[in-house]
């Protein structure tokens, strides 16, 4: 079974600070990190290829240095990686993004599954997962919290919704975004660790691509930013103190009316 | 290829577009900004922050399309079991200021089995028309034969916007439209509004975990897509008697086919009110002290008609389901009131629920981070602080 695992380069949400003097991001120091939902995709796509056999490709577009991303899958048990990086493709949005990964993943030899993580927690969009299928016009699920059954040809998962599951059958090739509850990621092995480090990342530049130049970048993004801002911090209210029952009585007049 | 450059005659050095840049792609030499192409990728906050128009961002220009032919604005109707969903009527709501302002009809889109009687009542949310594709494949939602349907809707009517819920439907459903019909789409917008002149839609959304706010157009792309956070729009009134026109059209049978086969349906006895849906959420973290306790949080959420939320160290320490969390790795929610119990307020907790209404924060612990964003902050043992206050709303609210 050939299975794929698109992951992204983000930087640590935790490391991520406001300058309160300057009101802007500070991002000196700030680590990147593969996305958290990717570790979950690269741990099915792992699992996926210990129940079938097969290979585990990881693939990543995203500036020269998202090659560490691509080690880092390696040594949590990837066989290969691609890393998919060209100036031509800066400023992409979801549209171009996921036209470019899918055109990136056209080039590899033949696909069963595609795995990626639910959202990137940079961008949190959701919209790259379900873009390559779109681009690659095979079938997704979306949220899939469980892989029961799987075989070469079908695949019967769980799919996570606001009030449950929805449990759905899927013929192969198939895209699967994935939640965390799907599994517990494992720590690289040392043997994982070792690989990575002679590990040879194969890198595609847009030349690279069957793709239209016009469809890559910022000039196939249909959406561009115009106005970057910072939200007003939220500020910390009033401490209520007393004994128990004077502070639940305060409470209860404060919030009465205004939201109960 | 699109480029961005410095006019080097026209900078001051003022460091404006070194403040600006999310990226932290530009630094100062010889007073003038110097972009590093390694990390720039083209967002363009720095063009916007630049007082003295000194940097240029150029797109390569391919023949403009006619976006003329393009007219009013879409509401996606997500129904379930025959049900439209509450976000609908928020998207009817924001969509109804939006199609004035722009001069357009509102139109409420619904693909169901069964439902023209919910067609219907949509008038009286503010439609001015309602486009239902009625078929017993669309009962349930799945991703192929929803999208065939609505990109054969939007290839012959061609809305200038459509809006949708950033709903576990919505985002998987419009994310495959969107990419079909070449348009623009911006996820999960907290903010919505029309710039007249331009005809565009102005899309503010949070991105990195809310730590920056970000407006998004789509200039050269019909429909403007976007997807909605549940709970920051207000829904339509109810407006008896207003009444909408329905279009229904069918299509051929191979248009509803669908690859991937939906099974079966289930619905988690656990999560009576579901989280994204709640006005009300009284959530539990480590400082619970044990699965046990958190019946304290579900009676207190039963008076309050809530629901229980939970911190990941809750979820990870198996006191109660993944559906339950929120945050960075679980869901992100904006109720009305959000009651966090001996939850310490890690960031990625923080990302998913900083934008509720009011915040009350119960800790033992008077430093927790919890309490810089909390409105109302009590510092003590949550184990007799949340029965005190599920008695004292019972009074209060004659339960």
């Amino acid at each position: 079974m050939n299975i794929i695992v698109c992951i992204k380069q983000v930087p640590n949400t935790t490391d991520v600070r406001i300058d309160p003097a300057t009101n802007t991001l500070i991002r000196d120091g700030v680590e990147s990190v593969i996305n958290p939902f990717d570790a979950y995709a690269i741990e099915e796509a792992v699992r996926l290829r210990e129940r079938c056999g097969g290979k585990v490709t990881a693939v990543t577009m995203g500036p020269p240095q998202a090659e560490t991303a691509l080690k880092e899958a390696i040594s949590l048990g990837c066989d290969d990686a691609v890393l998919v990086s060209d100036r031509k493709f800066a400023g992409s949005d979801t549209w171009a993004t996921s036209y470019t990964l899918a055109a990136a993943i056209r080039k590899l030899e033949g696909f069963d599954v595609i795995l990626c993580g639910k959202q990137a927690s940079d961008g949190d969009t959701a919209q790259v997962g379900p873009g390559i299928s779109a681009h690659l016009d095979i079938p997704q699920v979306t949220y899939v919290k469980k892989i029961c059954e799987i075989n070469d040809k079908l695949a019967k998962v769980e799919r996570m919704t606001e009030e449950g599951y929805d449990v759905l059958e899927t013929p192969l090739p198939c895209l699967f975004t994935v939640v965390k509850e799907i599994n517990t990621p494992r720590m690289p092995s040392m043997k994982g660790l070792m690989r990575a480090k002679a590990a040879k990342i194969t890198k595609f530049t847009a030349a690279d691509l069957d793709a239209d130049p016009a469809a890559l970048g910022l000039d196939g993004s249909p959406t561009r930013v115009v106005k970057i801002f910072t939200p007003e911090p939220r500020k910390g209210g009033e401490m209520i103190a007393g004994s128990v029952s004077d502070v639940a009585k305060e409470l209860a007049e404060l919030l009465k009316g205004e939201v109960i | 290829m699109a480029s961005i450059k410095i006019l080097l005659d026209k900078c001051t050095g003022c460091t404006l577009c070194v403040k600006s840049c999310p990226f932290g792609a530009i630094h100062m030499a010889e007073r003038k900004a110097v972009i590093d192409m390694a990390k720039c990728t083209l967002c363009g906050a720095c063009a916007e922050a630049c007082k003295f128009a000194a940097i240029e961002l150029e797109k390569a220009g391919g023949p403009a399309k006619d976006l003329s032919a393009y007219k009013d604005v879409w509401v996606f109707c997500e129904q379930k079991k025959g049900v439209i969903q509450s976000i609908s009527f928020e998207l009817l709501g924001e969509g109804r200021k939006l199609a004035d302002k722009l001069g357009v009809k509102l139109c409420a889109v619904l693909l169901g089995g069964g439902m023209e009687d919910a067609a219907e009542k949509l008038g009286e949310r503010g439609a001015d028309k309602v486009y239902l594709v009625d078929h017993p494949a669309l009962k349930a939602y799945q991703d192929e034969p929803y999208t065939a349907v609505l990109v054969k809707l939007v290839e012959e009517f061609k809305p200038e916007v459509i809006l949708c819920g950033a709903s576990t439907i919505g985002r998987s459903l419009i994310s495959r439209v969107a990419i079909k019909t070449s348009a623009g789409l911006t996820a999960d917008c907290t903010g919505l509004d029309i710039d007249e002149k331009e005809r565009l839609l102005l899309q503010t959304r949070p991105a990195f975990g809310g730590n920056i706010m970000a407006t998004i157009i789509a200039p050269d792309h019909r429909p403007q897509m976007a997807t909605v956070r549940h709970k920051v729009m207000k829904e339509a009134p109810v407006q008896p008697g207003r009444t909408a026109e329905i279009v229904s059209k069918a299509y051929p049978e191979e248009t509803f086919a669908s690859r991937t086969r939906l099974l079966n349906v289930v619905e988690e006895l656990t999560s009576t009110v579901n989280i994204s849906e709640a006005d009300i959420i009284v959530s539990g973290g480590r400082g619970m002290g044990g699965k046990e306790n958190f019946a304290l949080l579900e009676e207190l959420a039963k008076v309050l008609g809530g629901a229980v939320g939970a911190s990941r160290s809750a979820v990870d320490a198996d006191w109660i389901p993944y559906s339950h969390q929120v945050g960075q790795t679980g869901k992100t929610v904006c109720p009305k009131l959000y009651i966090a119990c001996g939850i310490s307020g890690q960031i990625q907790h923080l990302i998913g629920m900083q934008s509720s209404k009011v915040i009350v924060a119960i800790n033992k612990d008077p430093d927790a981070p919890i309490f810089k964003i909390a409105t109302y902050g009590i510092v003590g043992d949550v184990n007799e602080l949340v029965p005190a206050l599920t008695r004292e709303f019972r009074r209060v609210l004659n339960k």
